[in-house]
């Protein structure tokens, strides 16, 4: 497998994960909003902050905007193509980076995220967010699911596609920690809350949402919303498809599907990063997070997340890349065979 | 209910005087259109738009595009399609068939003359210096010999008929001709649009071209390698061809590639995988000679690979097509094809030439400038439309500038006639109407010449025009060649 090919694979899953979890948090907190029907500034910034947050783009929104309100995050989060991690960013270079790779992908696939590409660059994309966000939301979120259905069901789950499951798998345990993240800044910075008001309820059954974890909490927990099993299930569970800790050991039995080293062994960095964080999830308990404080905690675990995809990169595609890419596309585009035809 | 009238699409036709495809000299519909008459008798305008759009939003969807240049966006447009098939019998493509692999034959040897012995040259055939002075001309390659002599293994000859309904060459694309992506799209497209003709009317397939395609690309391979890895190397996603590139690469099964996926150790090529390093023996490239290799063509060429020439020459990789064969597109060299057949193959040409000026040699320099505004004038390297004077057309500060230019550099231009090319029914608003069409088959030159039926019918869209590139307001239509001529 080309390893500019393998990189290619790896952004197109990531960023359409991206986009179908941007989405997810969006839609779940603009129907929040509007439970609380609040008009005063501070609450609305306390609200949408740590939203803003979740895709790390706070300082680049502040340059745009000299106030937070929710048309003005949602504008920036879902149709601002400065923002590299807007909806529609994301959704253009999962597209960009599949067409560079179109041999690589099913027709079924690549006819549907190009058609989801189609859409969002679309006016028609911006008539269906303003007369119901839900509606946008969820082709947004569907298209994904149908994506990942597709992978599953239309590709060889050759080393191409174990590329891209580690993007997926990646992007997925990395937004998990930060929807969890959203409302850690209603805790105590270490240890947990004592009472726990119906708002304060609202705003964690709200995380739940975000990750599509609503019904497996009333499942394991009822319908008694703490943010103690709010964290348990959505860090160590080992069930649930978007707990960190089945993501994580999701990418770690990919990566060692790439390099066919059983588990408990390991041939390089990635692969020892991705055991080690393995066994802290599997082995974890909500008490020792809390103890250090939630939102710290998750923070430690974005960064090591950050490293073991450093690890893979340079250890399977860095040397693929060391060109200066601006001169390269102008060069590609004055290339005169292509006029001929 | 009335009965609908027949032939809605067709109402007040008029072949104004050209050459057309489906209704021959007498103004009747000729045999071999007669099935595809009856198929479209009640079908009416709204019905054919219908089916139209659908095709255009299948199109865009599945991607089947090519890049607009300028663009930063990397905004893409669906090449037009017309739903009118372009149909040929028989009896006719057995003639174009022989005409193609005869010419295709004679440039091979041509190619190869000219990189060793020189021949032609010597003997005054050809005078030296127009082959000696041309741009594309690679004499760091002569006496070079490529894999199994072949030169241009593959070729995008552009046929166009004139009023009479003569087929003649316009000119060979020897270097890296696109769209054949779009003869195996549009076929597709017509397949779900029309299924029902297809069993009717005897079509034959075209489908087979990527694996013929392969067949050539491992023929050519470095002798010794018992299974050869083919890639195909592409400028990148930039490209306006990328999409050949990817449907191409994705139909033969093999990698697709940009210059810095390659590298050069120990005059071998390899790849970048995330393995380490696999060798590379065969090269389907679709970059020009110039950006090929850094170190050897154009120093400041990121798409190329350094070194590749280096492998090249020792034989440990094959390219197709080979480097030089520029030369064979040069429209000075095009002029004198008629007689590379009769050197080579001392046959008479099946296929002629457009009648064709030097501006090179003084009495054709003398006709060219007094007849240029009925001239056709075009720059000898260069293709797409570019930098081309219809002379019938342009303004008087056109001509002028023309005239200044041929005078400057006469060697860089040749003229023709303005040849009336022939016209084909065309959905055009709510009916059909003639439009200008050429034809651009592929052949495939390896074990043996192999050209899949058809080619690329292109049709210049604007009412009038005769200039049929992509870039300049052309579409495309499928072309069906039959199995009988009927």
């Amino acid at each position: 497998m080309l390893s500019r090919v393998a990189n290619s694979l790896y952004w197109m899953a990531r960023y359409l994960e991206r986009a179908e979890n941007v989405a997810r948090i969006l839609d779940v907190n603009l129907q929040l909003s509007l439970d609380f029907r609040s008009l005063d500034p501070v609450e609305v910034q306390n609200h949408w902050l740590p939203i803003l947050d979740c895709t790390g783009d706070q300082d680049a929104f502040r340059a745009q905007h000299k106030h937070i309100t929710a048309a003005a995050v949602t504008e920036f989060m879902v149709f601002d193509q400065q923002n590299p991690n807007s909806i529609v960013s994301s959704i253009c270079q999962a597209r960009e980076n599949a067409r560079t790779v179109r041999d690589q992908i099913s027709v079924e696939s690549w006819e549907q995220l190009n058609r989801l590409y189609l859409f969002a660059i679309a006016p028609a994309a911006r008539h269906m967010w303003a007369s119901s966000p839900s509606d946008f939301f969820n082709e947004v979120k569907s298209t994904s699911l149908l994506l990942i259905g597709l992978s599953e069901t239309t590709h060889i789950h050759n080393e191409g596609w174990l590329f891209s499951q580690f993007g997926r798998f990646i992007e997925r345990a990395d937004k998990t920690s930060r929807i969890l993240d959203v409302r850690t800044h209603t805790l105590p910075a270490r240890g947990l809350p004592k009472t726990v008001n119906q708002t304060a309820a609202l705003e964690w059954s709200a995380v739940l949402r975000s990750a599509s974890a609503w019904d497996a909490f009333k499942t394991l927990y009822g319908a008694d919303v703490h943010p103690r099993n709010v964290a348990g299930l959505l860090l160590f569970n080992e069930d649930f498809p978007r707990s960190i800790r089945v993501c994580v050991e999701q990418l770690n039995a990919t990566l060692r599907r790439i390099s066919g080293v059983a588990e408990g062994r390991y041939s390089n960095d990635a692969e020892k990063l991705a055991g080690r964080l393995t066994a802290e999830l599997r082995f974890g308990t909500v008490e020792e997070v809390f103890a250090v404080g939630l939102h710290e905690y998750l923070d430690q675990l974005q960064a090591k997340l950050n490293t073991i995809g450093d690890a893979v990169f340079s250890i399977y595609i860095s040397h693929a890349f060391n060109d200066s890419e601006t001169a390269f596309v102008q060069q590609e585009e004055k290339q005169q065979q292509a006029r001929i035809f | 209910m009335d009965k609908a009238k027949p032939f809605p699409l067709l109402a007040d036709y008029a072949t104004a005087g050209f050459f057309d495809e489906m209704f021959g000299r007498d103004g009747n519909v000729c045999p071999h259109y007669h099935k595809l008459r009856d198929a479209f008798t009640y079908l009416d305008h709204d019905e054919f738009q219908t089916r139209r759009r659908s095709v255009d939003l299948a199109f865009l969807r599945q991607g089947v595009t090519f890049n607009v240049y300028g663009d930063s966006r990397g905004a893409e447009r669906v090449f037009p399609f017309d739903l009118v098939p372009r149909i040929i019998p028989a009896s006719e493509w057995e003639v174009l068939e022989r005409g193609l692999t005869q010419r295709i034959t004679a440039l091979n040897l041509f190619l190869h003359d000219i990189y060793h012995e020189q021949r032609i040259l010597k003997d005054g055939t050809i005078p030296g210096h127009y082959v000696l002075s041309g741009k594309h001309f690679r004499r760091e390659f002569v006496n070079f010999s490529v894999p199994k002599n072949i030169y241009i293994h593959v070729c995008g000859t552009d046929l166009i008929r004139d009023d009479k309904g003569n087929y003649l060459v316009l000119e060979d694309n020897g270097r890296c001709p696109s769209g054949v992506s779009y003869v195996l799209e549009n076929r597709r497209a017509m397949k779900r649009t029309f299924r029902g003709m297809f069993e009717n009317i005897g079509v034959r397939p075209v489908d087979h071209y990527p694996q013929e395609l392969l067949k050539m690309l491992q023929f050519i391979a470095p002798a010794g390698i018992p299974d050869p890895t083919v890639v195909l190397l592409t400028p990148g996603a930039y490209n306006s061809a990328y999409f050949e590139h990817t449907y191409l690469a994705r139909q033969m099964g093999i990698e697709i590639v940009e210059g810095r996926d390659l590298q050069v150790t120990d005059d071998r090529v390899y790849m970048r995988t995330t393995k380490g390093l696999k060798p590379v023996h065969v090269i389907y490239r679709r970059i020009d000679d110039d950006f090929l290799d850094p170190t050897v063509f154009r120093r400041d060429s990121m798409l190329g690979v350094p070194g590749l020439v280096r492998a090249y020459r020792a034989g440990n990789v094959s390219l197709a097509n080979s480097i030089g064969t520029g030369i064979a597109d040069d429209k000075v060299m095009y002029y004198f094809v008629p007689r590379i057949i009769k050197y080579y193959l001392d046959q008479e040409p099946i296929l002629p030439n457009v009648p064709t000026y030097l501006a090179n040699e003084e009495a054709d320099l003398a006709y060219i400038l007094d007849h240029l505004d009925q001239l056709v004038v075009k720059a000898a390297n260069e293709s797409g439309g570019y930098g081309m004077l219809m002379g019938p057309q342009a303004s008087k500060a056109e001509i002028e500038e023309f005239r200044q230019k041929i005078i400057a550099t006469p060697r860089n231009y040749i003229a023709q006639p303005l040849i009336r090319l022939s016209q084909h029914p065309t959905f055009v608003d709510d009916r059909f109407e003639g439009r200008h069409i050429d034809l651009r088959p592929f052949i495939l030159s390896g074990e043996k010449t192999v050209i899949v039926p058809g080619g690329l019918t292109r049709v210049a869209l604007r009412k009038g025009s005769f200039v049929v590139n992509s870039s300049q307001g052309g579409g495309s239509k499928d072309t069906w060649v039959l199995y009988g001529d009927s």
